[in-house]
């Protein structure tokens, strides 16, 4: 089975700081290794979850996907094209079957614009109606997320926060698009209200057959919205695979230590060891040498210090990033 | 039963607002005994800082304490004078606010907000300046070391922002903590934090109560954090509270369907192919509100009876519902 989207390699890094007296003397820019060196695929029609703590760089790998942030090097194939390649015209056509809903419903819809301005600005951008069709095709979207007509010479702040994630799932939707990057939907979000979006996106999953990439810190919701998920910790995958059998058997780490952080409403993890992760997450300018988790690793030894992990698979699908798990090599 | 630490009885808090007059808490009555950890949970807007907010005589015009009845210890804390609370703040009563992050002070050193409070309050330093000083440091930094700052005394210099947001956090809880109060209120201590992270913040607390038999209010929207941490719940919605009892009860078997549609919206990591199932709308404004059961147009249960006006009510076992069925 071929992939719809597949990522290699895909590095993106942030300059910061510096100014431009270091920079022509020639010093070194301090960089933010946001995405260093990711690969990934997702089949048509399925969800990969991305699990990982905040600043691990989700949201830069999911902006990156769509060349929203120039990614530095990799390579992206969509749909069997090499998105990277594309020139500025080509990628606005690839652009409306590729989409994004972002982090936060609340900065991420201009205030100054009614919904239905909101959602016609992609139609009008891309010329794909006009007109009355226009209009017919923004309320046929406005119904599709459960808002109605009436909103839609409402401006953004006069609706609540699941209200507002519902406009900004519908602009992503109204291209007809066939990939979204769904960068942390709902947390922004009351529990009661969650549930909704949730059931929204899987309903317009399947309604509009779309494959999704879905970002969230959240391992109950990625666990209950994905097919398979991928781990990162700072910049890179750690571990990937079927997302049931990654949570019910997780092999790095860190997946381990975030299994085991969260806090169970059955409390269905009390009696199991408890692996507590200690220290921040180091700064992505200055990552640690060989596996970057080590100074938070339980298990680290001598060559966890000094060497990169290889790639290791469990089986076809479930590969671990890690010198010493899985344990037992099939 | 033990005398409650804490007893709010039928609080209500009003603000006036353009649009009318906003009632964030509407009759809450909770107590926190002795040595437990009460979870507060609830909606955005529900009104748990408020209701939080009003034991910590921290309600500003416009907004008011109508009525009721907040007693710390047995002493009345409605009407207490600024100076008799600002004894009890921080020494007594210490409260971690929901924006920790950027609560501390960003112009003053971490060791200076935190001498600062132990100057204050504590009562046994020693009475020269210096010798007090050098007290309020040592104390600052055990308090540091507690909440698990590396190199402590190193850092007494630092300023906030040279802290990742899970130190900050732990520097608030160092500060709310080192007065030692009876009353430990964290507004989400968590929830700007990464789960690992939390899973310190959260054990750190555990373990001081623990240590020093603290009583805690832990307010969180996260009912995980609830079911592994706190010994009661009490769960608000629209300003009143709904349903509250010891946690395992009340989340093995809830009573009101707003608990129950609560539980039922959050994936269980050990379920997965457990559908959730979302409460449909929204919450409901808190101006006008009509004198039925809030939770009414959301409810699947709702009965003709849910429009009068419904107390809570006492369940054995030590819970309590507000809700007819
Ligand atoms: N425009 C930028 N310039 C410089 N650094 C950036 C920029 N955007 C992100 N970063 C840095 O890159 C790293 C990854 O950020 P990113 O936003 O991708 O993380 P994330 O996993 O999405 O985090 P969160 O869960 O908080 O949304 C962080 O260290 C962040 O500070
Ligand atoms: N200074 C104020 N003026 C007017 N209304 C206020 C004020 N402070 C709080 N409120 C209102 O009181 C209600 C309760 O607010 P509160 O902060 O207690 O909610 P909360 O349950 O802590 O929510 P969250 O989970 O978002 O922190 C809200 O409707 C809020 O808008
Ligand atoms: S490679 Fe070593 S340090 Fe890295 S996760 Fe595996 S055991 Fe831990
Ligand atoms: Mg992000
Ligand atoms: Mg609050």
């Amino acid at each position: 089975m071929t992939a719809l989207l597949e990522v290699e390699n895909l590095v993106k890094h942030y300059e910061v700081g510096g100014g431009l007296l270091p920079r022509l003397l020639g010093h070194k820019q301090p960089r933010v290794q946001a995405v260093n060196g990711v690969s990934l695929a997702i089949r048509a029609g399925e969800t990969l979850g991305l699990i990982g703590e905040s600043g691990c760089g989700k949201s830069t790998l999911g902006r990156a996907i769509l060349r929203l942030h120039e990614p530095d090097s990799g390579t992206i194939r969509f749909a069997g094209t090499d998105v990277v390649g594309l020139d500025a015209a080509a990628m606005k056509a690839m652009r409306r079957r590729m989409q994004i809903i972002f982090q936060n419903p609340y900065a991420s819809l201009n205030p100054r614009k009614t919904v239905a301005d909101i959602l016609a600005a992609p139609l009008r951008l891309h010329g794909v109606a006009a007109g009355p069709a226009l209009r017919e095709r923004v309320m046929a979207m406005l119904a599709a997320v459960g808002l109605s007509a009436e909103h839609a010479s409402r401006y953004p702040h006069q609706f609540s926060g699941g209200q507002r994630q519902r406009i900004g799932i519908a602009r992503a939707l109204i291209l007809n698009p066939e990939f979204v990057v769904c960068d942390e939907p709902v947390s922004a979000l009351d529990v009661s209200i969650q549930a909704q979006i949730i059931d929204l996106l899987a309903r317009l999953k399947r309604d509009f057959g779309l494959t999704y990439l879905f970002i969230s810190h959240d391992i109950a919701v990625i666990g209950y919205v994905s097919d398979h998920v991928a781990v990162m910790y700072l910049g890179q995958i750690v571990e990937s695979g079927p997302a049931r059998a990654v949570l019910r058997a997780p092999q790095h780490p860190y997946t381990r230590a975030l299994m085991s952080a969260v806090p169970r409403i059955d409390r269905a993890r009390q009696g199991e060891p408890q692996i507590r992760l200690h220290g921040d997450l180091p700064s992505p300018m200055n990552p640690p040498a060989g596996c970057r988790f080590h100074p938070r690793c339980a298990f680290a030894t001598g060559i966890c210090r000094a060497t990169p992990p290889p790639l290791r698979q469990l089986d076809a699908m479930h590969s671990v990033v890690c010198h010493h798990f899985p344990e037992v090599m099939p | 039963m033990t005398e409650p630490l804490l007893a709010i009885n039928d609080l209500r808090v009003a603000f006036a607002t353009p649009h009318g007059l906003v009632r964030a808490v509407d009759g809450v009555s909770l107590d926190v005994r002795p040595g437990e950890c009460l979870g507060v949970v609830g909606e955005s807007g529900s009104g748990k800082s408020v209701t939080f907010a009003a034991v910590m005589g921290l309600i500003r015009p416009p907004g008011r304490i109508e009525s009721g009845s907040i007693r710390f210890d047995g002493r009345e804390l409605v009407g207490l004078d600024r100076v008799d609370y600002r004894s009890l703040r921080g020494r007594d009563i210490a409260m971690t606010l929901q924006d920790a992050l950027t609560s501390l002070n960003p112009a003053l050193t971490v060791g200076t907000q935190i001498t600062e409070v132990l100057l204050a309050h504590a009562e046994d330093l020693p009475s020269g300046r210096h010798a007090r000083h050098r007290e309020a440091r040592a104390r600052a930094i055990e308090m540091m070391h507690l909440v698990g700052i590396p190199a402590a005394e190193h850092r007494l210099g630092d300023y906030p922002h040279q802290f990742s947001g899970g130190m900050r956090q732990r520097m608030m809880i160092a500060i709310a903590l080192s007065c030692r109060p009876r009353l430990l209120i964290a507004d989400e201590p968590t929830t700007a934090l990464d789960v690992t992270i939390q899973a310190q913040v959260l054990e750190l607390i555990a373990g001081i109560r623990a240590t020093l038999g603290m009583s805690v209010a832990l307010i969180t929207h996260d009912l995980g954090v609830v079911a592994e941490y706190c010994d009661r719940v009490a769960v608000l919605y629209a300003g009143q509270i709904v349903e509250s009892g010891p946690t395992a009860s009340v989340i093995g078997a809830p009573r009101h369907p707003y608990t129950a549609g609560l539980l039922a919206s959050v994936p269980m990591l050990s379920n997965l192919d457990r559908r959730i199932r979302p409460i449909d709308g929204q919450v409901p404004g808190l101006v006008d509100l009509p004198p039925g059961c809030r939770f009414l147009p959301r409810c699947p249960h709702a009965a003709p009876v849910c429009v009068s006006t419904i107390a809570m009510r006492a369940l054995e076992h030590d819970r309590a519902v507000r809700c007819v069925r």
